[in-house]
């Protein structure tokens, strides 16, 4: 039998602590934080320790055509961890070491496994941060980061995950090991391999070891929320700001459904009739911020939002509560949680929730749209039970619909969460025939046999 | 709840888990093995697959189940306010129910569902412990010379000679007193930390509090509901609300986590379906305090006149803070005497990794988890560690033991009761000036 001379051959490289195989154990890996999407029961887990090991595997799952899945902390919401067709779950949990904080050149140097939050600290000593956040900071691995090419809270100033990679090391899917990049700032060389690996969601090779680019951290923030009778001025309000040239490390929109259930479930004050609350920080050096605050207090109240500006660490505390309450609150009132990420430019925002709040008439269903408005980066979050049959279909047809609009409005399907298995489909209509082809012939070069996370991104 | 009773009673619980997967990130045990049977999220999609057939209850099942502290961090930090630790509780009241118990398990809740047998069982062992455990030195600890159902390596407290309930009187009265409490001893400061059990009373005493000790109290129960067995969970609570529904008092009076726990929650949602104990439960869990929680929100606890002069830390044990919410009493105890300096630890309240019998079947792992507490506990230098329960009190004992240091471990009312004690040193000294 092929599985028990892969199990066997994968034990011998890894040793038995490395490699799963009871039932129960497989079990846990048959899903991520992907709601509405199918658990598969992988054949074999491994969890490898170092490079070397990572070779091994591939070339173990290259040798026996078993499909390899490469895993984080698993927090990701495309369904891209999933092991479609069984095989092997490679978990990179355990290589995550921090190998090197290079405070002069501004780089630190890790292990796929780290935590995205642990880095964070490590820097912090230094007076530096790592942009990206994720909301899943604390629990994300860099690895599924920046094969997600995550974003989060800051992108708008700061970007997402692939504004911050210079260099990789990856395991091909031949066993060999390449790397790309490095800590120039400057490096123009040849194709741009480190981008292309990042946000490749594991299908184009396994990354061993990243190099990221670190900022001073801000020296001060401020922060602020705005309450908006019309969806309209909240529009111009965001729109506004950046007009203004102040570009805010956050630019957060809750709409009136978010609202109404963060209030109910967190009492933090925020007015239920409101159509939308802006939640807007600006960071930085203390004469800027203090500019810049007033430049977004002044276009907010233009615009019709009463303005409150927190003068504490509590009050900005108090403000960043209602942000944080919103996937929770929402996610309290179903048992079902179905959080899309459909992004356009953000002078569409409004011509986007509106369009939001037709499609929940229209399927009759309750969608709380709240996200990262300065980067047009919207979550319409659908409350649903999946074992209601007939409620999902009415589910599937409308978020079918959510991403026909964002890429009529000229946007995207992801803005942070990526492709995986939940949004392939929609797939072709942004990238167009001869889009998908160039993809297709990416991946053949690179992944010919097709072990490493088929299904994902592209159909084969 | 009766989702002790039967799993299909979670499901609802199970549903509000939306796998996100934040819970790996303050999981001690996660930590450590890196598995994502380790974690809530694992266990509860496990338990999903059981409750739907796609698992059976095999023994690695009930091994994944028993993997987990109960320290309800998981619970604190879930999003969808998901309990994880009850989800938890009740996959392993299943198992047990189609499985059984370990046959020692079986052997030892079999006595604790006899209080008197189980007296008399820790009394002989109390007596004949000097065959197993070898002492330590210069220290109050010992270590195994044989298996005795104990990992050689692992270093206890022996049992005290006699135990609480017969080192003191059954009624502890102060003139004038403003209220009449009955005092829940638990196990640990009965058999073990006795010290600690007479610093409760002197304590209540000295804040005009008359304390009752009835004495056929038994175990709080929470070791055998944390193993699954939930049929002498129920006897246990049964037996103790008997028993303190016996006199009229003003308040019930714990000094740990567990305890406490079992009287604000345990009780009443092991016995809901059942009328007469179901309200009794209620009851009585309305009457259940903390020694600190009472000290500080009910008395208004006198502040002692005499100072001390010690740097302590306080290490919050999982079912006080976050099983019923209590950390802020203790510490104003603390900083209520006079020349103690309160210097927070980082993390205080994360779990020691103890967790009752997890501790005995999981000797290495809870060691790991032990040791960073130490090494937390170290970096503060504190003269003394403080707590609110026996367990922890036990492991932390081991593991700054084994890092090599003296800090002693105590219970929060231990040095109030020693601040109240020199406070009449104080005032004889001022007679005789």
């Amino acid at each position: 039998m092929c599985l028990n001379k892969v199990i066997e051959q994968l034990t011998q490289a890894l040793g038995e602590e490395n490699v799963l195989t009871e039932k129960e154990e497989l079990a846990a890996y048959s899903f991520d934080a992907t709601a509405d999407i199918p658990k598969v029961v992988p054949q074999v887990v491994v969890t490898p320790t170092s490079t070397q090991q990572v070779q091994e595997v591939v070339k173990i799952a290259a040798k026996y055509k078993m499909p390899l899945y490469t895993r984080g902390s698993g927090t990701n919401l495309s369904g891209g961890t999933i092991p479609l067709n069984q095989g092997i779950v490679m978990v990179m949990v355990k290589m995550n070491k921090i190998l090197e904080i290079d405070a002069e050149n501004l780089t630190a140097t890790v292990q796929p496994g780290v935590i995205i939050q642990d880095l964070n600290d490590a820097v912090a000593e230094y007076g530096l941060i790592y942009p990206p956040d994720p909301g899943t900071v604390a629990t994300a691995t860099m690895g599924g980061s920046v094969a997600e090419c995550s974003g989060g809270l800051r992108g708008l100033k700061y970007g997402v995950t692939k504004h911050y990679v210079m260099g990789l090391e990856v395991v091909l899917a031949n066993g060999k090991v390449m790397r790309c990049g490095g800590k120039t700032v400057k490096n123009v060389t040849a194709y741009d391999m480190v981008k292309l690996f990042v946000g490749s969601e594991g299908t184009l090779g396994v990354i061993t070891e990243i190099i990221v680019k670190l900022i001073p951290a801000p020296e001060t923030r401020k922060s602020a929320l705005a309450v908006f009778r019309s969806l309209d001025d909240a529009a111009k309000a965001i729109t506004g700001i950046i007009a203004n040239k102040v570009i805010p490390a956050t630019l957060e929109i809750m709409d009136n459904v978010t609202i109404r259930t963060v209030e109910n479930y967190a009492r933090v004050g925020l007015p239920t009739d409101a159509e939308a609350v802006l939640l807007i920080e600006v960071d930085g050096i203390p004469e800027v911020v203090e500019k810049e605050a007033e430049v977004v207090a002044r276009v907010c109240r233009e615009n019709n939002g009463e303005l409150k500006l927190a003068e504490t660490a509590e009050e900005r505390d108090e403000i960043w509560q209602a942000r944080r309450a919103a996937l929770p609150a929402l996610a309290q009132v179903s048992p079902t949680t179905v959080l899309e990420d459909a992004t356009v430019p953000r002078s569409k925002i409004p011509d986007m929730l509106k369009a939001l709040r037709h499609i929940a008439e229209k399927y009759q269903l309750t969608i709380g749209t709240f996200g990262h408005a300065g980067d047009g980066n919207l979550h319409p979050t659908i409350l649903t039970d999946e074992n209601n049959a007939e409620e999902m279909k009415r589910v599937h047809k409308a978020v079918d619909e959510i991403f026909e609009v964002a890429l009529s409005l000229g946007g995207t399907l992801s803005g942070e969460h990526g492709i995986g298995i939940a949004k392939q489909k929609y797939l072709e209509k942004e990238f167009g025939e001869a889009g998908i082809e160039a993809l297709k012939a990416i991946k053949k070069a690179l992944d010919p046999e097709n072990i490493l996370n088929p299904g994902k991104i592209l159909k084969f | 709840m009766a989702c002790y009773d039967s799993l299909e009673k979670i499901k609802a619980e199970i549903t509000k888990c939306m796998k996100c997967g934040n819970c790996q990130a303050v999981c001690p045990i996660y930590k450590e093995v890196m598995r994502e049977t380790g974690v809530a999220r694992g266990k509860i999609q496990i338990a999903k697959d059981l409750l739907e057939g796609r698992l059976e209850h095999t023994e690695k099942l009930q091994e994944i189940f028993n993997l987990c502290l109960t320290c309800k961090a998981c619970a604190a930090n879930c999003p969808s306010g998901v309990r994880p630790d009850k989800i938890i509780l009740a996959t392993r009241a299943a198992i047990v129910r189609k499985r059984g118990l370990p046959l020692v398990k079986r052997q030892i809740f079999g006595l604790m569902s006899k209080p008197r047998r189980f007296r008399m069982g820790i009394g002989m062992a109390s007596k004949l412990q000097a065959l197993g455990l070898k002492k330590i030195k210069d220290k109050d600890l010992a270590r195994p010379r044989f298996p005795i159902g104990l990992d050689m390596k692992r270093i206890v407290r022996p049992l005290a000679g006699r135990p609480l309930l017969s080192q003191i009187p059954e009624v502890s009265k102060v003139p004038k007193s403003r209220a009449r409490v009955a005092f829940f001893t638990g196990c640990m400061l009965n058999y073990i930390y006795t010290q600690a059990g007479r610093a409760v009373i002197e304590v209540l005493n000295a804040n005009g509090v008359d304390v009752v000790t009835p004495r056929e109290q038994h175990c709080c129960g929470i070791p055998v509901l944390v193993n699954g067995d939930v049929k002498t969970a129920k006897e246990i609570a049964k037996y103790n609300l008997d028993v303190f529904a016996r006199g009229n008092y003003d308040a019930i009076i714990t000094h740990c986590g567990s305890c406490i726990g079992a009287w604000v929650h345990h009780y009443h949602e092991l016995l809901a379906d059942e009328p007469r104990y179901g309200a009794l439960a209620k009851e009585l869990s309305a009457k259940a305090f903390d020694v600190s929680q009472y000290l500080v929100d009910k008395l208004g606890m006198r502040e002692p006149l005499a100072k001390l002069n010690y740097t302590v830390t306080y290490h919050d044990p999982c079912h006080m803070v976050r099983g019923v919410g209590i950390s802020q009493q203790p510490r104003k105890v603390i900083r209520n005497i006079s020349g103690v300096t309160l210097k927070e630890m980082k993390k205080p309240d994360r779990c020691c990794g103890s967790a009752g019998s997890f501790s005995l079947s999981y000797y290495e792992l809870s060691g790991k988890i032990r040791d960073k507490k130490v090494t937390d506990i170290l970096s503060v230098n504190p003269d003394i560690v403080l707590t609110s329960c026996g367990a922890c009190r036990m492991q932390l004992e081991e593991g700054l033991y084994r890092a090599g240091s003296d800090i002693p471990v105590r219970h929060v009312v231990e040095v109030l009761a020693e601040a109240y004690a020199k406070e009449g040193g104080v005032t004889s000294e001022r007679k005789t000036g």
